[in-house]
């Protein structure tokens, strides 16, 4: 036999005790929905998981008003501090219930258990530590004097990391005092439903977070519905600018966490090994569902073809499958719409006349499945260099300077994120200075802290989350500032 | 202007570095590998560490470990019936399950050579080249005024050729970590192209040689990365990562980045090297891991008692127990496995 | 004794570090507040405004990098020359507005006062609205904020100069190049703010002051792609949500109209508006 296939090691789900059917989390409660009810499924196998609400204008309307009345009579009233004793239980309780939350989550977004356990779920449970300190230090936070709570904050998140996402929005919008709807993607609802089993365990007030749960129509009548105070989206570029467009003129606080295509790159002298391990992680992370994915690979052309060499002797390695086995590296894509357009933009890379390379890699018949990829060959003005794919696709271009390597990087409307690989102190520095980007990884990527700010420059969106600036988003200044 | 030495024109740098070998090309071949970043590094090795090996790849394993072991003792106290006792439990490694297989060495000092090949009679490699399953064990001697090498290179040169004479089939020798530190590569090279030469037999054919960079002491990853190149280099036929005295020894992220050396060397000449972390590997647990990091990071075809070793004592017990855990259901006792 | 007859400035356009006429050759009138002609300005076009944006845009390299000292020094310089022209400001503001001479000085010294408060903010505001992140790991987190890059500007409308001053100066501190489109009814003291300018060693590009009508130019500078940001400041009057949706195409950050005597009030918040906080991540390891 051979070892290097590893016996089947899968996490049990004996450990999830799902209900057949959810409502919508409206007021502390789960109630029904006006609409008709839809499916969840499991990417990777194509079952159905649960049958999950669809919230139309009029549920919709009523968990606004259950957000509005829990901030006007209870959530606004309550000190900071008691407003961060919430968010300590719910950390607490993440923490404690973990296990079922990974479980969760990869089998409904499809993602390997060892990124939901390792990456996502501790996340998610830093994330509100981390907020639940700032709730009573809100004057701290530099968002001018005598901050204060914007009202009602309508969320919608998607699909890549959903209970991660949740995390990014609820809390900090909690911390700052304000009242939360949050709308989970269509094809990832269920751990957003458990986490509302959890805000019941923690004996969060009523109407303070809402979850209501549906499809695109949700979403809009979520940020549209005129008794919001805060808008915060996480999504496509697209959807981002009709938010953008549909908010205008309204007062609305907007933050928009959009698309990317993250140059990541490699210059002649970089720490060799651990670059090709940046690569493999900035792209086949989370199947390359990742709006900050290192897709745009640059590098030097001196290294090029023994970097394009080690990169595909090491996805030889990377094991594609069963997202609930613990030794999966890749697991399922999110939806048969998305492995349509990922598909599609491959194919439309090979027409461009891009080469295209997999590791030999058996697919599992049922589920929507994408082997790791690789485009060598690559043009700047190729469609897989620009557009956005979200998915396990690398794009593989070079350059032949630093300036160069900064203009190539540059060149797209997106500018989420992007990765340096160099042992040169210096030229790190001046780089990262040059590239128009929100978030910058030197000698690694993908990496995330409820700490650290992450947000775009340009059509990536605006505002951050995470940080004091994550928190910033969730407040308003009354006082007048300025010259004295 | 100083004069630069030349170094031992040794066969593979000669073929890499080109036929003029002087201190001052090695040292700039060795300054030019690509640094290590050590978090990446750390990160890798960690994220290896976390597959989950589970039945029947776990009972591969574990015999598997087995076959790998440099079955070792390394005491000033160490006497010929310790040595003995050593054999024996390298010979039948668990009396309660003959199907056990048997490990790769015994790892002694250099005069305690003559005891263990005595002990292990039809059972000594002698030059042989082993398999698993096979039933040979290899004597390895550790020499070179061990564990420090501090001391004359005669005086290192006769420990490595007293050793083989009597009868060693594998020298693990020490390089000189001041030299090294000191930038003194040279120095470290002609030491190990000598100690090379002295482990050639009456018979003209070599006893194995294990180099050992004690990464404890080198500290710095970009050390290690240019010691195993160096030892490659100079002729090693394994680079080992620790004498087992200094702390730290073996670690995941230094075994792998040894690992990543000899997966370059081969890539550029086709040529095989053998790795052995040694010291600090106690559990089976860790020791799956050094195996998953060896299959994804070289290939599995190193999983091989000429390419792979661990040089451990407690190890072996512990596996057993594990041994017995997976083909009895329930969990075992120290008191069920032999002390040697 | 004969007496002088005046020789009275042509008012033309602020671009690029020249100042050129409208390419359309318009021109408009400009009345003083009992409805007198008192000079043509330039009625600047959308091609003026294209060519505002070019200027603005090879602008950022330059003043986005220079050193925030750097930067200071020469927004301080501003504030010096300015003050030495202040008699042709006041004269013009009295002229434009029909206010006293006394309400004049007091708007220059507000203009002055107030560019001298943002000139000391450049090597600051990254210390006040950056910081190091304390991530869980072995990393040096690192978050400062950096200029969005070109800031299109409707100025306020009914202020000459203290308006266009409390919007131009903020949008610069961090390294951001601007395009202004002045008050359309008090343009004069913008184009002699031009005139400071490109005698204050503020390098060519960097500001860019159109006059003429806002209602024409602002859609095109809101929709236009090189535009990083738009300041709605003084668009109360316009249809400026419609503008706020055309700058939704490329996601522009756009602050909105305010109005009365506290638009633009001076704040870190009008410098750090127009930034982009950029966190920067770098492995940090003794071995």
């Amino acid at each position: 036999m051979s070892f290097l296939e590893y016996a089947p090691a899968p996490e049990s789900t004996a450990i999830l005790d799902l209900k057949p059917e959810y409502g919508l989390f409206i007021d502390g409660e789960f109630t029904p929905a006006a609409g008709e009810s839809f499916l969840t499924i499991s990417p990777a196998t194509e079952k159905p998981i649960a049958r999950i609400a669809n919230a139309t204008d009029v549920d919709v309307d009523r968990a606004v008003a259950a957000a509005r009345k829990a901030y006007d009579k209870t959530w606004s009233r309550l000190s900071g501090r008691d407003r961060g004793k919430y968010l300590f239980r719910i950390a607490r309780l993440v923490q404690e219930r973990a296990r079922e939350l990974a479980v969760a989550e990869s089998l409904d977004n499809g993602k390997p258990i060892k990124e939901s356990r390792d990456v996502d779920v501790p996340l998610v449970a830093a994330w509100f530590f981390y907020y639940a300190g700032w709730a009573d230090k809100l004057e701290y936070a530099g968002a001018g004097s005598n901050p204060r709570a914007l009202g009602v904050a309508a969320q919608v998140i998607p699909w890549n990391f959903p209970l991660l996402m949740l995390a990014w929005k609820i809390a900090p919008a909690l911390a700052a005092g304000n009242t939360v709807v949050l709308k989970p993607a269509e094809t990832t609802p269920l751990t957003a439903l458990l986490f509302a089993e959890i805000l019941q365990q923690a004996d969060l007030p009523a109407g303070v977070v809402n979850i209501v749960t549906g499809a695109g129509d949700t979403g809009r009548a979520l940020v549209n519905h005129p008794d919001v105070n805060k808008v915060a989206f996480t999504g496509s570029t697209a959807v981002g600018r009709e938010i953008a467009r549909s908010t205008a003129g309204t007062g609305k606080k907007l933050t928009l966490e959009l698309g990317g295509k993250a140059a990541n790159i490699v210059f002649d002298d970089a720490p060799i090994d651990q670059a090709v391990e940046g690569i493999v992680n900035g792209i086949f992370f989370n199947q390359g569902h990742v709006c900050c994915a290192g897709s745009r690979l640059l590098v030097q052309e001196s290294i090029h073809d023994e970097v394009v060499e080690r990169l595909k002797s090491r996805l030889e390695t990377l094991r594609v499958g069963d997202p609930l086995d613990k030794n999966t590296d890749v697991g399922a894509i999110n939806s048969a719409e998305q492995l349509a357009r990922i598909r599609e933009l491959s194919e439309i890379g090979e027409a461009e006349g891009a080469e295209r390379w997999s590791p030999a890699c058996e697919l599992p018949e049922n589920g929507f499945w994408f082997a790791p990829t690789i485009f060598t060959n690559v043009s700047t003005s190729h469609r897989i260099a620009r557009e956005e794919i979200f998915g396990p696709v690398l794009s593989v271009l070079s350059f032949r300077t630093p300036a160069e390597a900064i203009a190539k990087a540059n060149n797209t409307p997106y500018g989420l994120s992007a990765g340096i690989w160099s042992e040169k102190g210096s030229r790190i520095l001046a780089v990262a200075d040059k590239l128009r980007a929100g978030v910058i990884w030197a000698n690694t990527f993908n990496r995330f802290d409820p700490a650290s700010p992450f947000g775009g420059y340009k059509e990536s969106g605006y505002g951050r989350e995470g940080g004091r600036h994550g928190l910033a988003a969730y407040l308003t200044s009354t006082a007048k500032e300025g010259q004295r | 202007m100083t004069i630069e030495r030349a170094v031992s024109p040794a066969q593979r740098a000669v073929e890499v570095l080109g036929g003029d070998l002087t201190e001052a090309t090695l040292k700039r071949y060795l300054d030019g590998l690509p640094g290590v970043d050590a978090v990446g590094l750390e990160q890798r090795a960690a994220s290896l560490g976390t597959r989950s090996i589970k039945t029947t790849s776990k009972a591969w394993a574990l015999d598997r470990i087995i076959g790998l072991i440099d079955l070792t003792t390394l005491e000033g106290a160490d006497t010929p019936g310790k040595v003995r006792s050593l054999v024996a439990k390298a010979l039948v490694p668990d009396a309660g399950d003959p199907a056990t297989p048997r490990v790769a060495a015994v790892c002694v000092y250099g005069d305690m050579v003559p005891y263990a090949v005595e002990a292990l009679g039809d059972a000594h490699a002698a030059g042989r080249v082993t398999e698993p399953g096979d039933g040979l064990i290899n004597v390895a001697a550790v020499a070179t005024a061990f564990p420090s090498g501090r001391a004359a290179l005669p005086v290192k040169l006769a420990d490595t050729a007293d050793a083989v004479a009597a009868g060693a089939d594998e020298i693990d020798m020490v390089i000189d970590r001041g030299a090294f530190l000191s930038g003194r590569f040279g120095h470290v090279f002609d030491e190990i192209v000598a100690v090379k030469e002295a482990c050639r037999r009456a018979d003209g054919s070599f006893a194995h040689l294990k180099v050992i960079l004690e990464t404890g002491e080198l500290n710095t990853y970009d050390n290690v990365r240019r010691a195993s190149w160096l030892a490659i280099l100079a002729g090693g036929d394994f680079i080992k990562t620790s004498t087992g005295k200094v702390a730290p020894a073996a670690t995941l992220p230094v075994t792998l980045l040894m690992l990543e050396a000899v997966r370059d060397w081969h890539r550029l000449t086709g040529e095989n090297i053998g790795v052995k972390p040694a010291g600090g590997i106690r559990s089976s647990k860790d020791a799956i891991k050094y195996l998953v990091t060896v299959a994804e990071t070289v290939g599995e075809e190193w999983l091989q008692p000429h390419l792979f070793r661990f040089g451990a004592s407690s190890l072996l017990n512990d596996v057993l127990l594990q041994r017995q855990k997976l083909s009895s259901g329930h969990y075992s006792g120290a008191d069920y496995v032999t002390i040697d | 004794m004969s007496s002088h007859i005046s020789v009275p400035k042509t008012y033309k356009l602020y671009v690029n570090g020249a100042f050129p006429r409208s390419e359309s050759g318009r021109v408009y009138e400009v009345l003083d507040s009992k409805g007198r002609f008192l000079a043509n300005a330039a009625q600047a076009s959308r091609k003026d405004a294209r060519d505002a944006v070019v200027a603005a845009r090879a602008a950022v390299g330059g003043w986005s990098g220079a050193t925030a000292y750097n930067r200071g020094q020469v927004l301080y310089r501003v504030a010096e020359v300015l003050e030495g022209r202040r008699a042709q400001f006041e004269d013009e503001i009295v002229k434009q507005e029909g206010v006293s001479a006394s309400a004049a000085r007091d708007q220059v010294d507000a203009a002055i006062d107030r560019w001298v408060w943002y000139a000391g903010w450049a090597d600051k505001f990254a210390q006040v609205t950056g910081n190091a992140n304390p991530v869980s790991g072995p990393y040096f987190n690192l978050s400062v904020p950096e200029p969005t890059g070109v800031v299109a500007i409707v100025a306020p409308q009914d202020s000459a100069l203290l308006g266009l001053v409390s919007a131009v100066a903020p949008a610069l501190v961090a390294g951001n190049t601007v395009v202004v489109v002045a008050s359309e009814a008090h343009p004069l003291s913008a184009i002699t703010l031009g005139e400071v300018l490109a005698t204050s060693d503020l390098p060519k590009g960097v500001v860019n002051v159109l006059t003429g009508s806002p209602a024409e130019l602002a859609p095109w500078l809101a929709s236009h792609a090189d535009v990083n940001a738009l300041d709605l400041v003084g668009a109360s009057a316009l249809e400026w949500i419609d503008l706020e949706i055309a700058a939704a195409e490329t996601l522009k950050r756009v602050l909105t109209p305010e109005e009365g005597p506290d638009a633009a009030t001076p704040s870190l918040a009008r410098i750090s508006a127009f930034t982009e906080t950029k966190t920067v991540w770098h492995t940090k390891a003794l071995i």
